[in-house]
C-alpha cells in the first residue's frame, strides 16, 4: 500500500530525444491510475521510469514516501505485468510465479502458500505444472498477473497487459483486473492506448500527449469537460465531432450562421465547436442539416456517419430509440442542451 | 510443393539411396577389411565380412601397432577424447561468456571487441599455425594436453552464434528478471542458459567433431607418443615406409575412431536438429 509521487520527472534519451520534458503526478494509495495516449506520447516511458527500467534524467520518483530514483527495480517493491507477459519459457507456471520470491530468499513453504493462493484467486489451480507454451493467451496473461500478485508489492505496474488478447477476452480480463485491484487495494499504474480501457478502469485518468499531461481527472470528469481538442478527440468513441463556428453575443453559431446554442464565453469570430455523437439527436428544425453516408447499427445505438450539406465536414451521430435512417437520406440534427464544447482555434484549449 | 506421382517417388528414393550408398560404402569396406587377417586384405579386398573381428579389434585396442611406432589404441582414444572434450567445453564456456558480455553489457569498446572476435573467423588454425606453434612452444606446452587443446579453444563462430541467439531473447524477459531481483549472473544461469539448451547441444556436437578430427595441430605439437591422438595415429600406422601396412588393423582403428562422434551425434540428435532449425522463445 503506497502512494506514488512523481515530481519534475524528465527523460532525455542518449540520442538527445526528449521523451518527457518534465512531468509531475500524484497517485493516491489504492488508486488505479491509467495513463492513456497515442503511441509515442511517453506513457510507457513514464511507467518504465517508475519501474526503474529507465533512468529518470531529472526529477524525483517516490513510492510510499521513499525516493526510489537510485534503486534497482527489484528493490522498489513493485511488480510489473508486461505487454507480452514475459514469462520464462522454460519454467513451469509455478516456477514463473515463485522465481521472484526465491530470489528474495523467501522460505519454501511461504512461497508454496503464496503461489497457491494467487493461483486460486486467478483460477490457475490445475495449471501450475504446465509450461507457458502449453497455455492459452488468457491463461498466460493470468500467470503474468500471478507473478505480480505473489510478490505482494506496494504497487502494480501494467504495461498494456490486454493488447495481446482477443476482444472478448480483453473485456472479461479488464473486469477481472479491476476487481482484483480493488480487492487487493494495491496502488496501480496502468498504461494503455485504448480509451475504452482507460475510461472503464481508471480511478484517475491521465491523458498524455507528446510527453506532457494534457488532463488529469476522474474518467467522467475528463469525458464531460475535456480541457483541449486533443483530449476531446481522444476520449470517447466514436470520437467527438469538431465544427468550425463563432461566438457572438452569447450565441454559438456555425460558419453558415445556423444557431447551435447559448454560451457564457466571450465573443470570438473563430472557434472550434465540439459535440459528442451521443449528444446529437434528430430534430426537424435541427441546425445541422446533413446527408447520411453510412449507417452502423450496433444494437442499442446506431452510428450515423453523415456529411454536412454544403460543406466537407463529416459528422457522426450515435442515435438510439429512433428508426434507422438510410444512406442518402437527409437528416437534421440538433445538439442537446448544454452539450457543446468550445475550444480556441489557435491553442486548442477549452474556452467556456 | 512437388507433385505426388509414383515416378517422382521412385526417382527421389533412387537418388537418396544412391547418395546413402556413396557415403556408406567406404565405411562398409573399412569394416570388412577390419574383420579379415592382414594376409587376406593385402591380397585384395574381400566384399564380405570375415571371422577375425574379435582378434583384430582386441589386437588394435590392446597392443596397437607397436611395430609402426604408434601407442596402443586405448591411449590414443583417451587422448583424443580429452582433447575433443576440452576444446568443446572450453569453446562453449568462453563463447557463452563473451557473447553474454557483448549483448548484455555496455562497456567501452564493446563494438570493437565484437569485431575483433568476429575478424578472427578469417584466421583458422591452419593460417596462424606457425605463430601459434611458436607461442605454444615458448610457453612450454608442447607434448601436453594444454598444448593440444588451448590454442583451438578461442572461437568466433560459437560466440557469434550465441550472440545472435541472445539478441532474439525478448528485452521484456531481461526486464522481468530484473524486476524479479535476478542480477546479471543469476539471469545468465537461471534464464539464458536453459533457453540456450538446444543451441548448446548443437554446438556440442559440432565442436566435439571439430576437436576429434583435428589432425594437423596434434601432429605438430606432439612428439611424445603418449600424447598421440587417434586421428594422427591412423596416419602413423598407414605410413610405415618399407613395411607393408597392416591394413586390417588400420581399418579396425579407423572404425573405432569413428565411433565416439557417432555416439555423440546419436545421443544429441534431437536437440541438435532443434538447435539448428528453431529458436525457442
Amino acid at each position: 500500500m503506497a502512494e506514488i509521487h512523481i515530481s519534475g520527472a524528465r527523460k532525455v534519451y542518449a540520442g538527445g530525444t526528449e521523451a518527457i520534458p518534465g512531468l509531475s503526478l500524484e497517485i493516491e494509495d489504492g488508486q488505479l491510475c491509467v495513463l492513456v495516449g497515442p503511441s509515442g506520447c511517453g506513457k510507457s516511458t513514464l511507467l518504465r521510469m517508475v519501474a526503474g527500467l529507465e533512468e529518470a534524467t531529472a526529477g524525483e520518483i517516490r513510492i510510499g514516501g521513499r525516493v526510489v530514483n537510485d534503486l534497482e527495480p527489484a528493490e522498489r517493491d513493485i511488480a510489473m505485468v508486461f505487454q507480452n507477459y514475459a514469462l520464462y519459457p522454460h519454467m513451469s507456471v509455478f516456477d514463473n510465479m515463485a522465481y521472484g520470491l526465491r530470489n528474495r530468499g523467501q522460505k519454501r513453504d511461504e512461497i508454496r502458500r503464496r503461489v497457491d493462493e494467487a493461483a486460486a484467486i486467478l483460477g490457475l489451480d490445475g495449471l501450475l505444472d504446465r509450461k507457458p507454451r502449453q497455455l492459452s493467451g488468457g491463461q498466460r496473461q493470468r500467470v503474468a498477473m500471478g507473478r505480480a500478485i505473489v510478490r505482494q508489492p506496494q504497487a502494480f505496474l501494467f504495461d498494456e497487459p490486454l493488447s495481446n488478447l482477443d476482444a472478448k477476452l480483453r473485456m472479461r480480463t479488464r473486469v477481472e483486473i479491476r476487481d482484483l485491484q480493488q480487492r487487493l487495494g494495491t496502488t496501480s499504474i496502468y498504461v494503455t492506448h485504448d480509451q475504452l480501457e482507460a475510461m472503464t478502469m481508471a480511478d484517475k485518468l491521465v491523458v498524455m500527449n507528446a510527453g506532457r499531461i494534457e488532463q488529469v481527472g476522474a474518467p467522467l470528469e475528463v469525458y464531460e469537460r475535456p480541457v483541449s481538442v486533443f483530449v476531446a478527440g481522444f476520449i470517447g468513441a466514436p470520437p467527438m465531432n469538431f465544427l468550425s463556428g463563432r461566438v457572438a453575443d452569447g450565441e454559438i453559431r456555425l460558419a453558415d450562421g445556423a444557431r447551435l446554442g447559448r454560451t457564457s464565453a466571450p465573443d470570438d469570430p473563430d472557434v472550434v465547436i465540439g459535440v459528442r455523437p451521443e449528444a446529437l439527436e434528430p430534430r426537424e428544425d435541427g441546425p445541422l442539416r446533413a446527408r447520411v453516408r453510412v449507417v452502423e447499427p450496433l444494437g442499442a445505438t446506431i452510428n450515423v456517419h453523415a456529411r454536412i450539406e454544403g460543406e466537407r465536414d463529416e459528422i457522426v451521430a450515435s442515435l438510439s430509440g429512433v428508426p434507422s435512417p438510410r444512406p442518402g437520406d437527409a437528416l437534421s440534427l440538433a445538439p442537446a442542451e448544454g452539450e457543446l464544447h468550445l475550444f480556441d482555434r489557435a491553442s486548442g484549449r477549452r474556452i467556456d | 510443393m512437388v507433385e505426388r506421382r509414383p515416378i517422382f517417388d521412385a526417382l527421389q528414393h533412387a537418388v537418396l539411396i544412391l547418395g546413402a550408398a556413396i557415403f556408406a560404402f567406404p565405411i562398409y569396406l573399412a569394416f570388412v577389411a577390419s574383420t579379415h587377417t592382414g594376409v587376406e586384405v593385402s591380397r585384395g579386398l574381400p566384399l564380405l565380412p570375415g571371422d577375425q573381428f574379435a582378434v583384430n579389434y582386441a589386437t588394435a585396442l590392446g597392443e596397437g601397432l607397436s611395430t609402426s611406432g604408434a601407442p596402443p589404441l586405448a591411449l590414443m582414444l583417451t587422448n583424443s577424447m580429452i582433447m575433443a572434450l576440452s576444446i568443446t567445453f572450453g569453446k562453449i564456456a568462453i563463447s557463452l561468456l563473451s557473447a553474454f558480455a557483448i549483448v548484455y553489457f555496455r562497456f567501452p569498446f564493446r563494438v570493437l571487441a565484437f569485431w575483433t572476435i568476429f575478424i578472427t573467423l578469417m584466421l583458422p588454425v591452419e593460417v596462424r599455425i606457425l605463430p601459434t606453434y611458436e607461442v605454444v612452444a615458448g610457453l612450454g606446452m608442447l607434448n601436453s594436453y594444454a598444448g593440444l587443446s588451448i590454442p583451438l579453444i578461442a572461437s568466433a563462430t560459437a560466440t557469434f552464434l550465441f550472440r545472435q541467439f541472445f539478441m532474439t531473447v525478448p528485452d521484456e524477459l531481461v526486464e522481468a528478471a530484473r524486476m524479479d531481483g535476478a542480477g546479471p549472473m543469476k539471469f545468465f544461469k537461471d534464464i539464458l542458459l536453459p533457453l540456450s539448451r538446444t543451441n548448446l547441444a548443437a554446438l556440442f556436437v559440432i565442436l566435439f567433431i571439430y576437436g576429434w578430427n583435428q589432425y594437423l595441430w596434434p601432429l605438430l605439437v606432439t612428439t611424445d607418443e603418449s600424447y598421440y591422438t587417434i586421428v594422427m595415429g591412423i596416419q602413423r600406422m598407414a605410413n610405415v615406409g618399407e613395411q607393408q601396412p597392416q591394413w586390417h588393423l588400420v581399418m579396425a582403428t579407423a572404425i573405432l575412431a569413428m565411433l565416439p562422434p557417432v555416439v555423440v551425434i546419436l545421443t544429441m540428435q534431437r536437440l541438435f536438429v532443434r538447435g539448428l532449425v528453431e529458436v525457442e522463445k
